[in-house]
């Protein structure tokens, strides 16, 4: 397949079929992950540019691994230690680091739109790690490809998307991309954390938990952020886990080999228990090690590779 | 100085003929209907133009003082005479606030010195927009205000609402209400809906204007006072108001050009020249707010025009501040109403004349002997796109860069002085 996308801004631009490819070139770049030498020469010479403006454990390092395999070069930048703290402007910022020549720009910002802004005004790639709560396409395709690697297929899926939904990226990323691959899809929380008419998204909505549970494949538990609970969206976290939380109960009601997801950080204790996260049926750790196959793959893609990988 | 030969369109007297207009000191000497032959001194030949009275827009923030890097007096009335509007009230929210007759005699003095244009500062209705202690409002009218204004929030208090409409009365003051609830789209950067949820931006619901109109409505009703709602944006805001004014409670009542041309679709793209306050709503409240004009529930149209620089604008969506300019795309985008909607041209010009005349208790909005001689030359041909370098604003914010326009402002004429010619 061409790939005709410099860049990767939001899950709502790919075609199902891009999906699928993404998905399946996956596989041979997760292979190189489990070598004894964990590196490849198809992007030796390209610069990767990490501009993380939000606070990132797990995508950050995701990236900058998945371009190291691939023999980038790769930097990064925060916005603690840029000149972003001294009141630098976003696209300033990006206009300085283009002129340093970059092929590629990684960009977690904590405002929606960004981008797709730096997309259309930079000759070079842009790959959204996360903007506000828009759009975390990277982390959809490992979620998606975590799915696909257990069940074989997206079809028909029925996947249960628990917690702040109003707030998650994650959550709207997967919904367009599991819409598009033909899983069925549940949102399930309070209605102070759904978002404005949701009921056109075109997944089933709930605010009551335990209904779904018997009848998912998947459970994506999303992380419950403290300043939330500041802005009184829900009484307290003690009421929240009572009836949004992924608990033991909980568990022993799912379907045999239904999995549980959660794109971290998790609050253990508050949306999953320990017991929970821990269990045999947590893919938790396999969507990490994912994410780095994925995130080769949208490098590779997004910096002009056509061909097939050896 | 002679208008000869253009097309007169007077909304007070309803007439819309071929004639020549004659004006002597500053003033309309005679109207001569199919003209009249002869011509003494100056003559400008308006033939296929319209010969409209200038328009007046009670909604401006000319940034002066204390912003004069977003805008000034006379860059804002160079605008304003650009677009054809020979009148502007202007907004409070300077720094210092137009609080007290200091700031009001400045900025009287300053558009005095400088302009042709007529400018009318709008005083705070609360103490630093506060909304804690009432404005000196009876000082800054000897000073020269023509209303009061918390522009730009809503008085919270509603006990000093009703205090404050009511003293406001007491000088003949018309109180303009900005009607937002503060909690209801606290964070919210576009209308709250389908599309914020899907481009993961802050809402703004249509209920947090909804519940403040009605508020001031209740309170206009119970102290038999006015109220003029200024940017009315939402369907539902709307039917509140015509149910006021069908029980006779005397409510008023604005639009922006923008709000009648735009929806939300416009902030796909994230484009910061589609944020404003309100924010842009719904295909279905755009159409309202056209039905509104039609029925006359909305009694005037003004710009709301809000001078913000580039680098302030060219922020993230979620930070560039709210507000866009407007004077010299307001009587295009009339004109682009006007074909729409089919309304007559002469009963959307009332809105930009003879009824915020009315509303402020002004002179001005007609053509008729003895009447002040602000006249806009209009060709309404004339098609041409809006660009950046169309521009006399300092700032230049708009959502209409582009946008192809059908009648542009040929001629402005101020206090009977030329003050804008294409």
């Amino acid at each position: 397949m061409n790939w005709p996308h410099k860049d990767l801004i939001a899950i709502q631009d790919l075609k199902p079929e891009e999906i699928g490819h993404i998905l399946d070139m996956a596989s041979s770049f997760k292979e190189i992950s489990k070598r004894d030498i964990k590196k490849v020469p198809t992007l030796r010479g390209k610069t990767v540019v990490l501009l993380f403006y939000e606070a990132s454990t797990r995508t950050r390092l995701s990236f900058e691994i998945a371009a190291k395999r691939l023999s980038a070069d790769t930097t990064a930048l925060s916005a603690s230690g840029s000149s972003f703290s001294k009141g630098e402007t976003i696209m300033d910022a990006a206009y300085n680091v283009m002129a340093m020549s970059p092929d590629c720009i990684v960009i977690r910002y904590p405002y929606a739109g960004i981008p797709k802004k730096m997309a259309d005004l930079l000759p070079c790639s842009v790959i959204n790690a996360g903007d506000g709560y828009n759009e975390h396409p990277t982390q959809a395709l490992l979620d998606m490809y975590s799915m696909k690697e257990r069940f074989g297929t997206l079809k028909g899926l029925n996947v249960a998307i628990v917690g702040d939904i109003m707030h998650s990226r994650v959550a709207r990323s997967n919904v367009y991309g599991l819409k598009k691959m033909g899983a069925s899809i549940s949102l399930v929380a309070p209605k102070t954390l759904l978002p404005p008419r949701v009921e056109t998204w075109g997944a089933q909505v709930l605010t009551e938990f335990d209904p779904v549970i018997p009848h998912a494949d998947v459970i994506m538990m999303l992380r419950v952020q403290k300043e939330r609970l500041h802005d009184r969206f829900f009484p307290d976290e003690r009421e929240y886990s009572f009836f949004y939380g992924l608990s033991k109960r909980r568990v022993d009601m799912m379907k045999k080999d239904a999995v549980i997801m959660h794109p971290g950080p998790m609050n253990r204790g508050v949306e999953i228990t320990c017991d929970a996260a821990e269990s045999a049926r947590s893919i938790i750790l396999d969507q990490v090690e994912n994410g780095v196959a994925i995130r080769m793959t949208l490098l590779y893609l997004s910096m002009g590779g056509t061909s097939n990988v050896d | 100085m002679w208008i000869k030969g253009g097309t007169i369109l007077d909304p007070v007297s309803g007439m819309t003929q071929v004639g020549d207009i004659h004006i002597k000191e500053g003033i309309i000497a005679g109207i001569y209907p199919g003209g009249k032959k002869g011509k003494a001194g100056d003559v400008i030949d308006a033939k296929g133009l319209w010969v409209l009275p200038g328009l007046i827009d009670m909604h401006v923030h000319l940034r002066d003082p204390g912003y004069e890097y977003k805008e000034d007096i006379i860059s804002g009335c160079m605008a304003a005479a650009a677009g054809g509007v020979t009148t502007v009230a202007c907004m409070p929210n300077t720094y210092p606030v137009n609080d007290n007759p200091s700031v009001t005699k400045y900025i009287v003095e300053k558009a005095a010195r400088h302009t042709a244009v007529r400018v009318l500062p709008v005083g705070a209705l609360t103490k630093e927009l506060k909304g804690t202690d009432i404005a000196e409002m009876g000082l800054m009218k000897e000073a020269g205000i023509v209303a009061v204004s918390d522009d730009g929030k809503s008085v919270e208090n509603t006990s000093l609402m009703r205090r404050a409409i009511e003293y406001a009365a007491t000088f003949g003051l018309p109180v303009i209400s900005h009607c937002q609830d503060r909690y209801l789209g606290e964070g919210g950067v576009m209308n709250e809906g389908d599309l914020s949820s899907r481009l993961g931006l802050g809402g703004i619901p249509a209920a947090s204007e909804d519940i403040i109109v009605s508020r001031d409505v209740l309170i206009a009703g119970y102290t038999k006072l006015p109220i003029h709602i200024t940017h009315v944006s939402t369907r539902t805001s709307l039917d509140i108001i015509r149910k006021a004014k069908d029980a006779g409670i005397s409510v008023t009542c604005d639009v922006t050009p923008h709000h009648l041309l735009l929806t939300e679709e416009r902030v796909r793209g994230y484009d910061t020249n589609a944020k404003m306050y309100p924010p842009l709503r719904t295909e279905e409240d755009r159409l309202a707010l056209i039905g509104g004009l039609k029925d006359g529930t909305i009694d005037c149209i003004a710009t709301d025009h809000a001078p913000h620089v580039k680098d302030e604008k060219d922020l993230d969506f979620d930070l560039a501040p709210f507000g866009i300019i407007g004077l010299q795309t307001l009587l295009p985008g009339i004109m682009e109403v006007h074909k729409e909607s089919g309304i007559e041209f002469i009963e959307l010009l009332k809105r930009v004349t003879a009824n915020p005349a009315r509303i402020l208790g002004i002179d001005g909005g007609m053509l008729c002997p003895g009447a002040r001689a602000d006249i806009t030359l209009f060709d309404p041909g004339a098609r041409w796109i809006f660009t950046e370098e169309c521009v006399l604003s300092k700032s230049k914010n708009s959502p209409f860069f582009g946008r192809k326009f059908q009648g542009r402002v040929v001629r402005t004429i101020a206090g009977g002085r030329s003050i804008y010619q294409a």
